[in-house]
Order: structure tokens, then C-alpha cells, then sequence
């Protein structure tokens, strides 16, 4: 999917920033497609996916999940990525740009803390200082990642602004960028923000459908399949299973938001069902607002999926028809977990149980090839699940 | 002429006030305008809360949180200042953000502001090319001003630019900092203001972030034609139970 000189995607994207950010974003803009297309970064970035990350992740035919959906069902393991998700692809991509433009401090902002935990791992690879903001309330929630964070040497700073949560982290670590334009980078956690963030961490994100059209050779004598389903907050797991894929119009593109308790409660984060056009952090893009144009507050059992807005890749995707948009509640989610769990012996994050749970949703034919994305692991995640054991 | 022009070419250290609507009080905005225009303070800065303000510190973003709410709305903020221009006739410049603008729908935005009496705006996050495509004719035709701003990021060759296509005056951001988050100006600040006093511009400036007390707003004279207090203000208000006296005090700090 190309993208227009200015970042736009159809009618989504841009950059919408005050001018106290358009020298650090401009900075940026002139600069990535140099870095990341040069030879030397090519070659740094794949060895360290090889060596550090350890991909290429796997393409794993899920054979009891496929006599349950009697289908062929394919999982892309990005589950088995050091740090245990996706978001590593990303940060190991964005800190050799970092290094590139002799930015010594980072900083990024995280919800559940996958993202911010991925960042404090490559900071301590690269020995950069490492600032993470987080919402305070989600600082309660997810103790355990905040914990792996100091360990990393990173320091977590809590926002304690508006709801105290992502969208207020993403708040502070811009705001962070504005007060130090000159040594920091902001590493950003996905296809979000003004432009070039979305595109450059789609980029970075598209190696999980560089891999899947050679695995799909190897094991279907084709190089891609009939569907792709991924779970989508912002979207970065889904741009990147998506990537390669987006002009092959053969290839069904589902992305599963979630749908919290139900979109008719409210209490929801299916930004494409209950949101409409608009600015959120510097793109123009769908997100969930009042009509006075205040962003409102999502809900889901997911963290990684808790976000009032879509990256304005997918607002294309939606409102061009090229993206298939469904949606997972937490109860199903936590059932389409306890399900990979007991057939295949993999325990999913829960953002992963949502495109897992899209399963139940669609008609397959017999004889055609799915892919889900399996974005992350469900380490985090254990306390809400054996919450429901009980 | 416009009220923006007519009071640079009558008056010298112009003290622009910022306040945040529906703050403290919902319906306070209209009482603290006159009072600040009583005290002769020579323009008014209105905030229209947003839920996500990025270029606003912590107490300008507090407060559009209470205002947001005590139920603040733009056609509320229109209504207060019908009320405001009865007795006001000093500049009144909206500022907020581009998805408040969007959402009210931006032709109908900038015609109803028209007709109640705005002058200007500030809109940090409305990008150059965007209103130059979308707006700018119809704010000439309009006779409103748009304001952008500068910062000491921002190159010579893009700050002629900005001048080009600003009216009303130019909002020199006085440091990398957001709002209200230094007490006193610094001396990279002052290396800054020389740095733009030495170019020569289409508009007049008006120095804001970080402004706070007399000191400051004297050193900020030196390098423009004034400057905007927005953050210390708001301290001033927040938990006042004599907005009157507040507010004359305020002022007198400054001004005398």
C-alpha cells in the first residue's frame, strides 16, 4: 500500500501536529526511508530478528483447530518472539533509526506494557536511556510488566492525566518530545501518530507477511492464503500480516476489534463500529468521540486492544471495503483462549483471543487456507484467565 | 480594520490573557473576561476544552478537564461570548484543537465565531497546508485571523512563512517546553528572542509559554510586542473565592 508524499492513506493520515512537534516529526520524515532502505540497516536489522528475536517465527498448521472449523488453519507464531509478541519486530527497527539520527534518550509510551517492556529490552541491548509512560491505572494492572521494565533499567513514569491510561501515556511521551527535541526519539508502539509512524512501523511489522508468503510456498504450493485474520487496537500486528497481501485482492484481510461487553453497552473499544472520523494524536483517522468532538473512553478485557482509535491504515482498509472489520466480546475471547488452549496446547494473549475468536464467525469452505495471527503470548494474561478458572 | 490590528497599532506591551472556558465555574467565563478587560488587560485568549490538549501543560489540561466536566460545549462557549461582547471590546481569539473544529463542522466553526464576535484563532494542530487548501479564503472573506506559531526549532525559511501566512500577530512559543512549566525565562530564551527580533517580520509578536509574573513579562517586551499568560493565570483562579479581586491582582502584578 503506498502512501501519498504526506502520509495519507485515502483520506486518513497526515501529520496534525502543533509546530512545537513539526521539527522532531519533519526530522523524522526526511530521514526513515533513507535508514531503514539503506544496505547497512537492512542487514543489521534482519540479523538481529534473526539472532536476538529469533525469527523467522513459525507458520504452524493447527491440525484440531482445523478439524474443529473444518478448514485449513494456520497460526503465525509471532507468540514465540523474544518478549513474547510482535511488538519487537517494531522496536528493534525503530532503535537502529534511533541510532542512526544519534538520538541518545528514548522514550515511548505503553498500556499493558508489551510495547513499553519490548522498548526497555532494546534500550538495554543498545545501552540508551530508556523512559516508559504509563497510565497510572494501568501501572496497577499489569505490576508484572512494570517490574520486567525496571529490571530492563527503564524508567516508568506514570501518567496521571485525563483517564490514566494509554491514550494519556501517548499524551506525556509526546509532550516529553516536545520539552527534548533534540537528543530523544519517541518510539512509537504502532501504526498511530502523525506521519511517518504509521507507515515506518508498518514497515517494520511487514516481515510477518514477508515470512507467511514463503512458509505458504513451502506447505501449500501457494504464497498466500484465503484469509488472514489479526486482532486490531491501534493495528500493527494486523498492518504486518496484512502487508504483503494488500493489493493481492485474493486474500480476504479480517481485522477483529474488541468488542468489550457488547458494542450496544458502550462499554467497547470496536472503534470502526461506534467511532467516526477525526483527529487522535497527530492522524487523521477513525477513533470514538462525542459529538463535541472529546475522545471518549474505550473498554475491553485486552489492554493491548484498549485504545480509541485505529491506525488510518485500517480506517482505509474499512472504509474502502478492502478490510473485513468484525468484532470479539471478552467472553468470547476468553472462550476462543481456553479453546487453543486445550487443542493445540498454546495459551494466546488475550488480544490474540480475539482474532482466534473470529473463528466461530465465518463460513469456510473445506478446502481453504486461514491464517491467524497469533500476535503474542498469554504470560500476561494468566491472572485474567485463572480469575475465570475459578 | 480589524480589533487584533487596531490594538497593536494603538497600544505598546500588550498583555494577552488566556482562559479556559467553563473553568472554573461553567458559567464564570463571561465575569472573568470583563473583569481582565476592566483591569485593561489589552486581549483575550479563550480556551475551548479538549479532552487530549498535546500542546498544553498539565494546569491548562487540567482545567479543560473540570470545564469539560462542568458540561462546557462549543455553542455554550459561542453564548458566553455574546454575553462577553456587550460590554467587552477588546480582541477575543478562540483557541482549541482541529478536531473540535472538524466535528462542529469548520464553515459553520468560523461563521457563527464571526458572527458573535471572535477576531482570531489559534489551532495548534491545524497543519500549514491544510488551512492554506480549506480555509484561508474563507477567513479573509470572513476579515478573521488566523494565528500560528514559532518556536526556537523553527528554521528561518519556515518561520517566513509562517509570518506570510499568519494575521493578526505571530505566537512566538518561547521555549521548548509546553505551557506552563518554567517559571522564569531562561537565557537559551533570550538567544532566541534576539535571534527573531534580528529578522524582520509582516506581523507583530507576542511572546507565550512560560510567561508568569512581571519579570517575565517585561523581559518578554523587549524581544515583541507583548505577551500571553495562560498557566499562571489559571493558578490564579483555580481556587479563588474572590474571582474580582483575583483578577485585579493578577493584572496589577503584571501591569504596574
Amino acid at each position: 500500500m503506498n502512501i501519498e508524499n504526506n502520509g495519507f492513506y485515502g483520506d486518513f493520515g497526515g501529520a496534525f501536529i502543533p509546530e512545537m512537534l513539526y521539527h522532531n516529526v519533519n526530522e523524522l520524515k526526511e530521514n526513515y526511508l533513507k535508514i531503514i532502505e539503506s544496505e547497512s540497516f537492512k542487514k543489521e536489522f534482519s540479523n538481529l530478528l534473526k539472532d536476538y528475536v529469533g525469527r523467522p517465527t513459525p507458520l504452524y498448521f493447527a491440525k484440531r483447530l482445523s478439524e474443529k472449523y473444518n478448514t485449513n488453519v494456520f497460526l503465525k507464531r509471532e507468540d514465540l518472539n523474544h518478549t513474547g509478541a510482535h511488538k519487537i519486530n517494531n522496536t528493534v527497527g525503530q532503535i537502529l533509526v534511533a541510532k542512526k539520527m544519534n538520538k541518545k534518550r528514548i522514550i515511548a509510551e505503553t498500556g499493558a506494557g508489551q510495547h513499553g517492556v519490548a522498548t526497555a529490552t532494546v534500550c538495554a541491548l543498545m545501552g540508551l536511556e530508556c523512559i516508559v509512560y504509563m497510565g497510572e491505572v494501568d501501572i496497577k494492572r499489569q505490576a508484572p510488566n512494570v517490574a520486567r521494565m525496571k529490571m530492563l533499567g527503564a524508567e516508568v513514569r506514570p501518567a496521571i492525566s485525563g483517564s490514566k491510561t494509554l491514550k494519556d501515556a501517548t499524551n506525556e511521551a509526546i509532550r516529553d518530545w516536545i520539552a527534548n527535541p533534540v537528543d530523544t526519539y519517541y518510539l512509537i508502539g504502532s501504526v498511530v501518530g502523525p506521519h511517518p509512524y504509521p507507515d515506518m512501523v508498518a514497515r517494520f511489522q511487514s516481515i510477518i507477511s514477508e515470512e507467511m508468503k514463503l512458509q505458504l510456498q513451502e506447505k501449500t504450493g501457494r504464497d498466500y492464503p484465503d484469509r488472514i485474520i489479526a486482532c486490531i487496537g491501534g493495528g500493527s500486528n494486523a498492518a504486518g500480516a496484512f502487508y504483503h497481501y494488500l493489493e493481492n485482492e485474493k486474500v480476504e484481510l479480517i481485522a477483529v476489534e474488541a468488542d468489550g461487553l457488547g458494542i450496544a453497552t458502550g462499554e467497547t473499544a470496536a472503534t470502526t463500529q461506534v467511532g467516526s472520523e477525526g483527529i487522535i494524536h497527530g492522524s487523521k483517522t477513525l477513533l470514538m468521540q462525542n459529538e463535541e468532538g472529546q475522545i471518549t473512553e474505550p473498554y475491553s478485557i485486552s489492554a493491548g486492544l484498549d485504545y480509541p482509535g485505529v491506525g488510518p491504515l485500517h480506517a482505509h482498509l474499512f472504509k474502502s471495503g478492502r478490510g473485513i472489520f468484525l468484532g470479539a466480546t471478552d467472553q468470547e475471547a476468553l472462550d476462543a483462549a481456553y479453546e487453543l488452549t486445550k487443542l493445540e496446547g498454546i495459551i494466546p494473549a488475550l488480544e490474540s483471543a480475539h482474532a482466534l475468536a473470529a473463528l466461530h464467525k465465518i463460513d469456510f469452505k473445506a478446502d481453504e487456507n486461514v491464517v491467524v495471527n497469533l500476535s503474542g503470548r498469554g504470560d500476561k494474561d494468566m491472572e485474567t484467565y485463572i480469575r475465570r478458572l475459578q | 480594520m480589524t480589533r487584533i490590528k487596531n490594538t497593536f497599532q494603538t497600544k505598546t506591551n500588550i498583555l494577552n490573557i488566556y482562559v479556559t472556558a467553563g473553568f472554573p465555574k461553567l458559567n464564570d467565563t463571561v465575569e472573568i473576561v470583563q473583569e481582565l478587560a476592566r483591569n485593561g488587560v489589552d486581549m483575550i485568549e479563550i480556551g475551548m476544552p479538549f479532552s487530549d490538549p498535546l500542546a498544553d501543560g498539565p494546569t491548562i489540561q487540567n482545567s479543560s478537564e473540570i470545564a469539560i466536566k462542568n458540561g462546557i460545549t462549543l455553542d455554550l462557549i459561542f453564548n458566553q461570548i455574546v454575553e462577553i461582547r456587550k460590554t467587552v471590546a477588546i480582541p477575543i481569539i478562540l483557541m482549541g484543537y482541529y478536531n473540535q473544529v472538524l466535528q462542529y463542522g469548520a464553515k459553520s466553526f468560523f461563521e457563527k465565531a464571526k458572527r458573535v464576535g471572535v477576531d482570531g484563532f489559534i489551532i495548534p494542530d491545524l497543519p500549514l497546508d491544510i488551512y492554506q487548501k480549506n480555509y484561508k479564503s474563507l477567513l479573509k472573506d470572513l476579515e478573521l485571523d488566523m494565528i500560528f506559531l514559532i518556536t526556537p526549532q523553527t528554521i528561518d525559511e519556515r518561520i517566513r512563512l509562517l509570518d506570510e501566512e499568519s494575521s493578526g500577530f505571530l505566537y512566538l512559543v518561547s521555549s521548548y517546553a509546553i505551557t506552563g512549566s518554567k517559571s522564569n525565562l531562561q537565557q537559551n530564551q533570550v538567544d532566541y528572542f534576539k535571534r527573531i527580533k534580528s529578522l524582520s517580520f509582516k506581523n507583530p509578536k507576542l511572546i507565550g509559554f512560560g510567561i508568569s509574573n512581571k519579570e517575565s513579562f517585561t523581559t518578554a517586551c523587549n524581544y515583541a510586542e507583548g505577551a500571553i499568560i495562560g498557566s499562571a493565570f489559571i493558578k490564579a483562579i483555580k481556587d479563588s473565592n474572590n474571582l474580582k479581586e483575583s483578577i485585579s491582582n493578577f493584572v496589577k502584578g503584571i501591569k504596574e
